[in-house]
C-alpha cells in the first residue's frame, strides 16, 4: 500500500516538473509582469488571429529599439478574434489588434474599436489599400482569393482553364469545383464576394444556381477542400478556391525539392477577390505611444518582408521586396473583383442566407 | 433504489435498506461536500455564461423577437440535431457493449494495449479523423479504388465523406470509448455468482443476461448512454468537417450565427435552447436512474475475469476484438503509416503501395527553418498538452470527488435542505457540456477580465475550460461505484475501530480505484484532445498538439500535411502512453481479497 503511495507521490512530482515550461515559459512576459506600467520593461500586447506568425527576429529588433516586450494573444480565426473585441471593447485585451480583412472591416468600424492614426508610413503605400478615410485600420497586407487548378489534371484531359467565372457554369467543368460554405470559410467567403462584384446583386444568385446545377462540390473549411477534394491531394476536383499564393507555397513546403509548382492559379480578370488584411490601435489601449510604433513597424519594411515567408501574404509598401520563389512563381491578378466596404458591411449577412438557400437548400 | 419493485433473481440488495452514515444523515457533510463544485461552476461556469448572454440579448434592438426560434429553418436544426444524435447513440451502444463485454469478462494477451488504443480517436482533431476516414472511406481511399479496379467501375462507388453516413461513423469512432469504459469497468465488478446462481436454476443464457446482467448493468449503461448522447447533441467539429455544409446541429448554428452572422440575440437564444434541451435531457436520466440503481455488491475486478478456454470461446472473442479493431484501430494505423510515407510519388493516396518509407516529417518538426516565434518542438508541444492534461486531471478529481460523493452518499439524508442540494445540483453537473463552446468561450472573455480574475492571457484559462468538460465525466464514472458500495462493508470496518480515514482506503478505494481511474483517464483525454476551447483562449507561443496540427493543415504543400500527420501520430502515442501509465497506478487495488 504504501509503496504504491509513494509511487503516486514520484510520478505526481515528476509530471509537476514536467509541466513547469507550461507553467512559467520562458523568453515571454507572464500575465501578471505583462500588466504595463508594473514591471521595469513596458509591454505592448498585440492581438491577432491564428495564422498570425513573425520571425523571431523581427520582433526582437523591435523590442530592443525600443526597450519594450511584444505579447501576443490569438483569438481565433479572424471572425472570432473581432467578435471577442468588440464584445470587450469597454476593457480590451490589448493594444492592438492586426488581421481584420475588407470582408470583417466593416464590422470593426461600425463597432468603433479602432482609434485614428495616420501612420507616416503611409506615405510608402498606395492608396488603392487605404480603405478607411479616417485612418482607424491601417493596411498592413494583402493576399488574393483565386482558383487553383491541378497541372497535371488538365494537362492529361486537355482541358483548357476557365478565363472567367461564367466559364464554370459550362458543361466542361462539370463536377470539376470545390468551394467553400462562405458562412464558416473565410475564403469561401471572399469567393461569394468575387461572384457578387461580378454578377451583381442579385444576379450572383442565378450565376450560383447555375453552378450548383453544375455540381460545385461545397464543403465546411480550405483545409477539407484543399487536402480531400482536391486532386493535387487525393481528392476528385482539379479546381479548388484556394488563394494566388498557394502554388509557390506548394514550392516552398514541397517535400523534396521540385522545380514548378504542382497546380497553378487562375488569375484571369474579376475572379480573383483581393483580401487586405489591417493593423488598428484599440480604443481603451493602454500605451498608446508604444502601439503607435508597433502600427509604423509593421508597415515598415523589416516586416514586411519577413510577411510573405511566413503567412503567405504580401507587402502593401511598395518599397518592400519579395522572396525569389514569389518573384518567379507567384501570379498576382491585374484586376482582381473589388467590392465596395460599405457595401459588404451593410450585405454580409443578407448575401451570405442567400447563398445559403440557394446553394445548400 | 429498487424503486420499480421488479424481483431480481439472486440480488444481495434486494430488501435490504442501506443506511447513510451519522454523519451524513445531519447533512451538513452534504454542504460541505458541494462547496468546491459549487464555487467552481458558479464562477468559470455561471458567471460567465450569464454575463454573455445577457451582453448578446441586449443586442437586439428592442425586444428579442422569440418567434424567430419557431421558423422553419431552426425547428428543422433542432430536429436534425435530435435525430442525429439518437441514431448515433443507439449506434454507439452498439458498438460498445459487446466490448465492454469482452473487456470485462475476458483476459486475453495483448488487452491493455487494446483497452488504450480504443481511447486514442477521443483525442484526435476532426480534420485529422476525416483524413484518416479518406484514406480508407474518401473518393480515391483504398475501399473505393479497390472496388473500381474489381469491379471495373470508371467513379467511385461510394460517397463517404459529406454524408450522415459519415457523421455517424465519426460519432460511433469517437464516443465508443465511453460505453467500454464507463459500462465495461462496471460490469468487471458485477458478482459473477448471480449470473451463475440463474444459469443453476435453469435460466437460458439469454435470460441471465435480460433478467439479471442488464438490469444490474442499467446504471452504467444509462450514464454511458447520456454521456454519449449529449456529446452527439452538441456535436460541432464533426458535422462541420465530415457532414458538410448541409448539416446543421443547435451547436454549429450557434458558431454560425455568432461568428459569420453576428447576430449575436440569436446565437444566444439558440444557447438556451440547446442547455434547456440538456437539461430536460438530465432530469429525465435522473428519474431514469432512480428508477434502475440498486445497491450491489462490487467485486475488485480482479476476481471475475476468465481465460479464453474453448475455441468457440477464442473465435467469438477474437471476432469481437478484430472487428472493433478494424472499426477503432485501422484508420489510426493508416494514419500512422501516412506519417512514414512520401506522399508525392503516388499524389497522396494509395502511397502507401508504392511509395518509399521516410523519416522526413519527423524531421522536419524539428526544425524551424524560416525562424518563427512561435515555432516549438514536439517535445514542447507534447509538454504543454500533458501539463494542461494533467492540470484537468488533478483539478476535475478534486472536485469530482466530493461531488459524486455526495451524490451517492447523500441519497437517503433526512435534511430536506441538502437533499434539495443534491436533487439540483445532479442534472447542473451536466451543463458544462451541453453548452455551446462559442457562447462560453466569449463569456470567459467579456466576464474573466477584472483583477483578480483577469485571466484573459493566462495559463491558467485552458485547464479551466478543460475541467468544465471533463468534471462532469469524472462525476459520472465515479458516483455509480460509490453509489455500490453496500455500507454493510463499511459499517464493521467502523465498528471494529477502523477511522473513516481507514475505512475509505481499506474499504472504499479498493472498491472505486477502478472507476477513479477510468474518471482520471477521462480528464486525461478530454483535455490532450480538446481543440475548440484550447484555440480561442491559448497562447500562440505555447500550442498545446491539436492547435499545431491544425497550424500545419492550414497551409498547403506536401511537408505541412506531412508534419501535421506526424505529429498526429505522436498525439496518439503520447495518448497510449498515458493511459497505459494511468491503468498502471491501479489506486488502491488490492491483489488479494
Amino acid at each position: 500500500m504504501y509503496s504504491k503511495i509513494s509511487f503516486l507521490l514520484v510520478t505526481f512530482l515528476f509530471l509537476l516538473t514536467a509541466c513547469a515550461p507550461a507553467a512559467t515559459p520562458t523568453g515571454v512576459v507572464t500575465p501578471e509582469e505583462g500588466d504595463a506600467g508594473t514591471g521595469a520593461t513596458p509591454v505592448i500586447r498585440v492581438f491577432t488571429h491564428d495564422s498570425f506568425d513573425v520571425s523571431e527576429e523581427v520582433v526582437n529588433e523591435f523590442q530592443n529599439a525600443n526597450n519594450v516586450e511584444v505579447q501576443f494573444l490569438a483569438g481565433g480565426d479572424t471572425g472570432s478574434a473581432l467578435n471577442r473585441l468588440i464584445l470587450a471593447k469597454d476593457n480590451p485585451p490589448a493594444d492592438v489588434f492586426y488581421g481584420v480583412d475588407n470582408t470583417f472591416l466593416g464590422r470593426a468600424l461600425a463597432e468603433d474599436i479602432f482609434q485614428p492614426y495616420e501612420s507616416p508610413m503611409l506615405a510608402e503605400i498606395p492608396d488603392q489599400f487605404e480603405l478607411d478615410p479616417q485612418f482607424r485600420a491601417l493596411p498592413v497586407d494583402y493576399g488574393d482569393v483565386c482558383l487553383n487548378y491541378d497541372i497535371q489534371y488538365f494537362t492529361e484531359n486537355n482541358l483548357e482553364l476557365p478565363a472567367s467565372l461564367e466559364d464554370l457554369t459550362l458543361p466542361a467543368y462539370r463536377g470539376l469545383l470545390v468551394v467553400q460554405n462562405p458562412a464558416t470559410s473565410s475564403p469561401g467567403l471572399a469567393f461569394l464576394l468575387a461572384t457578387i462584384a461580378n454578377f451583381g446583386d442579385p444576379g450572383y444568385l442565378d450565376y450560383w444556381a447555375d453552378l450548383a446545377a453544375n455540381e460545385v462540390k461545397v464543403v465546411s473549411d480550405w483545409e477539407t477542400a484543399y487536402y480531400t477534394e482536391f486532386t493535387r491531394w487525393g481528392g476528385a476536383y482539379p479546381l479548388v478556391v484556394s488563394y494566388g499564393s498557394s502554388p509557390p507555397a506548394e514550392v516552398i513546403f514541397a517535400e523534396e525539392p521540385i522545380d514548378a509548382p504542382p497546380t497553378g492559379a487562375i488569375v484571369a480578370e474579376g475572379t480573383c477577390f483581393r483580401q487586405i488584411e489591417f493593423v488598428g490601435i484599440l480604443r481603451g489601449a493602454q500605451n498608446v505611444e508604444l502601439a503607435q510604433k508597433w502600427v509604423d513597424f509593421m508597415l515598415s519594411t523589416t516586416f514586411q518582408e519577413d510577411m510573405p515567408l511566413k503567412m503567405f501574404v504580401f507587402p502593401v509598401n511598395e518599397n518592400a521586396r519579395l522572396d525569389e520563389t514569389f518573384e518567379k512563381f507567384l501570379a498576382i491578378p491585374d484586376q482582381p473583383a473589388q467590392l465596395d466596404l460599405g457595401l459588404i458591411n451593410e450585405n454580409r449577412e443578407r448575401w451570405i442566407q442567400e447563398w445559403t438557400e440557394t446553394v445548400l437548400r | 433504489m429498487d424503486g420499480d419493485g421488479a424481483a431480481v433473481i439472486g440480488s444481495p440488495a434486494a430488501g435490504q435498506e442501506a443506511r447513510p452514515t451519522p454523519a451524513l444523515r445531519r447533512g451538513g457533510l452534504v454542504w460541505l461536500l458541494w462547496l468546491p463544485p459549487v464555487v467552481f461552476l458558479g464562477l468559470f461556469y455561471f458567471y460567465p455564461l450569464i454575463s454573455i448572454l445577457q451582453v448578446s440579448l441586449s443586442r437586439a434592438e428592442g425586444f428579442f423577437p422569440w418567434e424567430v426560434l419557431f421558423s422553419s429553418s431552426i425547428l428543422r436544426v433542432i430536429g436534425f440535431t435530435f435525430w442525429q444524435a439518437i441514431l448515433s447513440t443507439l449506434l454507439t451502444l452498439l458498438a460498445g457493449l459487446p466490448g465492454a463485454y469482452l473487456l470485462a469478462r475476458y483476459d486475453f494477451p495483448g488487452k491493455g494495449l487494446f483497452r488504450a488504443l480504443t481511447a486514442v480517436p477521443f483525442v484526435l482533431p476532426t480534420l485529422v479523423v476525416a483524413a484518416a476516414f479518406n484514406a480508407l472511406l474518401g473518393p480515391r481511399g483504398w475501399l473505393n479504388l479497390g472496388l473500381m479496379a474489381l469491379f471495373d467501375l470508371s467513379s467511385p462507388p461510394l460517397t463517404f465523406v459529406n454524408t450522415l453516413a459519415a457523421i455517424l461513423v465519426a460519432h460511433v469512432f469517437y464516443n465508443t470509448t465511453i460505453v467500454l469504459r464507463l459500462v465495461g469497468d462496471f460490469w468487471a465488478r458485477l458478482d459473477p455468482r448471480l449470473a451463475l446462481a440463474a444459469r443453476a436454476l435453469g435460466a437460458t443464457p439469454w435470460q441471465v443476461f435480460r433478467k439479471v446482467t442488464l438490469p444490474l448493468l442499467a446504471p452504467a449503461i444509462l450514464a454511458a448512454a447520456l454521456l454519449v448522447f449529449i456529446f452527439d447533441f452538441t456535436s460541432f467539429g464533426v458535422i462541420l468537417v465530415l457532414g458538410g455544409p448541409r448539416y446543421a446541429t443547435l451547436e454549429v448554428e450557434i458558431y454560425n450565427q455568432t461568428t459569420g452572422l453576428f447576430n449575436l440575440p440569436l446565437a444566444a437564444a439558440l444557447s438556451i435552447v440547446q442547455l434547456l434541451c440538456t437539461l430536460g435531457l438530465m432530469l429525465v436520466y435522473t428519474r431514469l436512474s432512480e428508477k434502475v440503481t440498486r445497491a450491489l455488491t462490487l467485486y475488485p475486478d480482479v476476481l471475475p475475469r476468465k481465460r479464453l478456454r474453448t475455441w468457440r470461446e477464442r473465435l467469438a472473442a477474437g471476432f469481437l476484438a478484430g472487428l472493433l479493431s478494424l472499426f477503432l484501430v485501422l484508420p489510426l494505423a493508416g494514419l500512422a503509416a501516412r506519417s512514414f510515407t512520401r506522399l508525392e510519388p503516388d499524389r497522396g493516396q494509395a502511397a502507401l503501395e508504392s511509395g518509399g518509407f521516410t523519416l522526413d516529417f519527423y524531421r522536419a518538426l524539428g526544425e524551424n527553418p524560416r525562424q518563427s516565434l512561435f515555432y516549438v518542438s514536439p517535445l514542447t508541444s507534447v509538454s504543454i498538452s500533458l501539463g494542461y492534461a494533467f492540470a484537468t486531471v488533478v483539478l476535475a478529481l478534486l472536485l469530482g470527488i466530493p461531488a459524486a460523493w455526495a451524490l451517492a452518499r447523500g441519497e437517503r439524508v433526512k435534511n430536506p435542505l441538502a437533499r434539495w442540494l443534491n436533487r439540483s445540483m445532479d442534472p447542473i453537473l451536466m451543463l458544462p457540456i451541453g453548452t455551446s463552446a462559442v457562447t462560453l468561450g466569449l463569456g470567459f472573455v467579456i466576464a474573466l477580465d477584472q483583477p483578480p480574475l483577469d485571466l484573459r492571457a493566462s495559463p491558467l484559462l485552458i485547464p479551466l475550460a478543460h475541467t468544465l468538460v471533463a468534471f462532469p465525466f469524472v462525476v459520472r464514472s465515479l458516483t455509480p461505484a460509490i453509489r455500490s458500495v453496500q455500507p454493510r462493508l463499511r459499517q464493521p470496518a467502523a465498528i471494529l475501530g477502523a477511522s473513516p480515514g481507514q475505512v475509505i482506503r481499506y474499504v472504499d478505494l479498493p472498491l472505486i480505484g477502478r472507476a477513479f481511474l477510468v474518471a482520471a483517464t477521462f480528464a486525461f483525454t478530454i483535455s490532450l484532445g480538446e481543440f475548440g476551447a484550447t484555440a480561442m483562449l491559448s497562447r500562440p507561443e505555447y500550442p498545446t498538439v491539436p492547435v499545431a496540427i491544425y497550424r500545419f493543415l492550414g497551409r498547403p504543400g506536401g511537408i505541412n500535411y506531412g508534419q501535421a500527420l506526424a505529429l498526429s501520430t505522436i498525439l496518439m502515442l503520447v495518448c497510449v502512453i498515458g493511459m497505459l501509465a494511468i491503468e498502471r497506478l491501479r489506486v488502491g487495488e488490492v491483489s488479494e481479497f
